[in-house]
């Protein structure tokens, strides 16, 4: 497909191709599955019509896609992969692994549950799994967010203070396969925003090293006390980024940790990510027309968690409800768990409702259940 | 906010055809959305996609449960059709309009797409030119803008892409449009 025009009606996998050309990554290992399969489609269109100066392999299954993007960052160039659901789950064993050797990757994520039973729809279950893992986790609501936060997320993940890899996570077939209008940046906007990738620690025959050591009992710890304090400084440089981002391009999303809509006087807010934002945004636009205090909290970024962030924004309410498109089973959703540890010295109530399991609508209706069932005082409870 | 749900057979086209009225409507200068029912469609199996039309950047983003418009592009799935419509009922058919029988408010326009489309292109490829109907039907887009839509989303496709621009302004004129 050759788009003539800057302003495109694209989906959110073929922004998030766009973007990556953009980046101009050097190795692409690609494992298709259902609904990311569009990114590596128009992928391997650039590569084949010669946009993108790429080496795509198409490997044997995700855990090789996953273990060949350790290889290409170990070379030192940029690169990049996509999947989802189970895809990610056989991805398990390796992303622990290249976020410890601090290589910055990147990987887009169509969210799809893990199955059993099997089922190909949206939740957040894939990417959620893998929250302990090291990886930052960018959730998106729109195709130009989808497109924006890819830029971001390589400018972050190349901090030297930071070094981590990132997930780019947008809704599968909620965004994915929905086509929008969105803005595609020129290469050369993009390029001052994103310089070429020149890392210090890479092999090179002429000055050998070693990646993936063993680390004894004496040094595993360190390890990963050096990845916490990493999140810790991507907190600070995420809205530095931002900043930047919007003097470049023009457009945000909240300071690109969280974003406050209509949060001034409420009274009562829901907590949400991804797609479901956009459908709350038109549920708070309601209730705020008939004169009631309801407020939303967009969470863009859910690893580092913005705890201080979340803790500020629920200090005057009442009570919080977190739309969570994943439950962790015998306990409760991941961002609830979050949310309450951030809250614990605050007077604010938090309600957890698990929401959108296996594709399941997070439609304005049950929104609209949820401030109602906040409103009451009442229980948080499954949102089916 | 105007949504219309498009109904087909898998194969038939209705997801593309959704997607050149979002960028139809994109070319107006109005914003606009379209998707697939998500899931597993298989060929010849009914096909739903959607598309939703506003003056202003669409946030919502629940699935269409209710449209103003509907767009059938094959007669023998209206018993397959449920979905409240309040304002059109496009159906390809060669039918009239006052024989169809369906339980609705809305307003039932039959204009036969397959005709035309078996004259000007030689088959019965009707996604495209379906949005004719729609165009002078609806109003909420331009003869225009579907053009410019059809030749980005079939640009690089060749003589097909000029007579199913022909079949468009073909079906426009037949279902009234000036």
């Amino acid at each position: 497909m050759i788009f003539m025009s800057k302003k495109m009606v694209m989906s959110g996998s073929e922004a998030i191709a766009e973007a990556v050309k953009l980046c101009k990554p050097k190795v692409l290992p690609m494992y298709p599955i259902t609904p990311s399969t569009l990114v590596p489609e128009r992928l391997s269109d650039f590569v084949f019509n010669g946009e993108l100066e790429a080496e795509m392999i198409h490997v044997e299954s995700e855990h090789s896609a996953a273990s060949a993007l350790f290889g290409a960052y170990a070379t030192g160039v940029r690169a990049f992969t996509a999947s989802a659901s189970n895809g990610i789950a056989l991805m398990h064993e390796i992303l622990p692994i290249i976020s410890s050797a601090r290589f910055p990757a990147v990987m887009s994520v169509a969210n799809r549950t893990i199955s059993g039973p099997i089922n190909i729809w949206n939740d957040h279950s894939d990417a959620m799994s893998e929250r302990d893992q090291g990886w930052i986790q960018f959730y998106c609501e729109s195709s130009q967010e989808a497109f924006d936060t890819i830029l971001m997320a390589y400018k972050l993940a190349e901090k030297e203070n930071v070094s981590l890899p990132v997930m780019v996570c947008i809704d599968g077939f909620a965004l994915s396969h929905v086509y929008e209008p969105l803005q595609i940046e020129d290469q050369k906007k993009v390029d001052s925003f994103l310089p070429a990738y020149k890392p210090e620690n890479h092999l090179d025959p002429k000055n050998p090293k070693s990646f993936g050591p063993i680390a004894f009992p004496n040094s595993f710890f360190e390890f990963h006390e050096q990845e916490q304090v990493a999140m810790e400084e991507a907190l600070k440089e995420i809205p530095k980024i931002h900043a930047e981002f919007k003097k470049e391009f023009g457009r945000k999303y909240g300071n690109g940790l969280i974003d406050l809509i209509d949060m001034k006087d409420a009274k009562y807010a829901l907590i949400a990510n991804g797609t479901s934002v956009g459908t709350a945004r038109v549920v708070v636009e309601k209730l705020r027309s008939e004169g009631k205090k309801v407020g939303l909290i967009k969470l863009k970024t859910f690893r580092p968690f913005p705890a201080e962030e979340i803790r500020k924004a629920c200090k005057n309410l009442k009570a919080v409800g977190i739309i969570d498109r994943h439950v962790s089973l015998g306990s409760e959703g991941a961002i609830t768990l979050d949310v309450k540890s951030a809250l614990k010295e605050e007077k604010c109530k938090v309600e957890g409702f698990i929401s959108g399991l296996g594709g399941r609508d997070i439609d304005t209706k049950r929104l609209i259940k949820v401030f109602e069932t906040l409103k009451k005082g009442e229980k948080g409870f499954w949102l089916k | 906010m105007k949504q219309v749900i498009l109904l087909g057979r898998g194969g038939q086209g209705a997801v593309t055809s959704s997607r050149v009225l979002a960028i139809a409507a994109y070319k107006d200068g109005k914003y606009s959305q379209a998707f697939p029912n998500f899931g597993v469609e298989r060929m010849g199996a009914p096909v739903r996609s959607y598309c939703r039309i506003d003056g202003k950047f669409i946030n919502l983003r629940e699935q269409v449960y209710e449209a103003e418009y509907a767009i059938i592009l094959d007669s023998t799935l209206l018993q397959s059709f449920h979905e409240k419509v309040t304002d059109t009922i496009i159906i390809n058919s060669n039918k009239d309009s006052s024989e169809i029988k369906l339980d609705t408010k809305a307003k039932i326009k039959c204009v036969d797409i397959t005709k035309v489309a078996l004259e000007v292109i030689g088959k019965p490829f009707v996604n495209i030119a379906a949005l004719g109907a729609f165009a002078a039907i609806s109003e909420e887009v331009t003869l225009k803008g579907l053009e410019k839509a059809v030749e980005q989303q079939m640009g690089h496709k060749g003589p097909i892409v000029e007579k199913n621009l022909k079949a468009v302004e073909e079906v426009y004129k037949l279902a009234g449009g000036k």
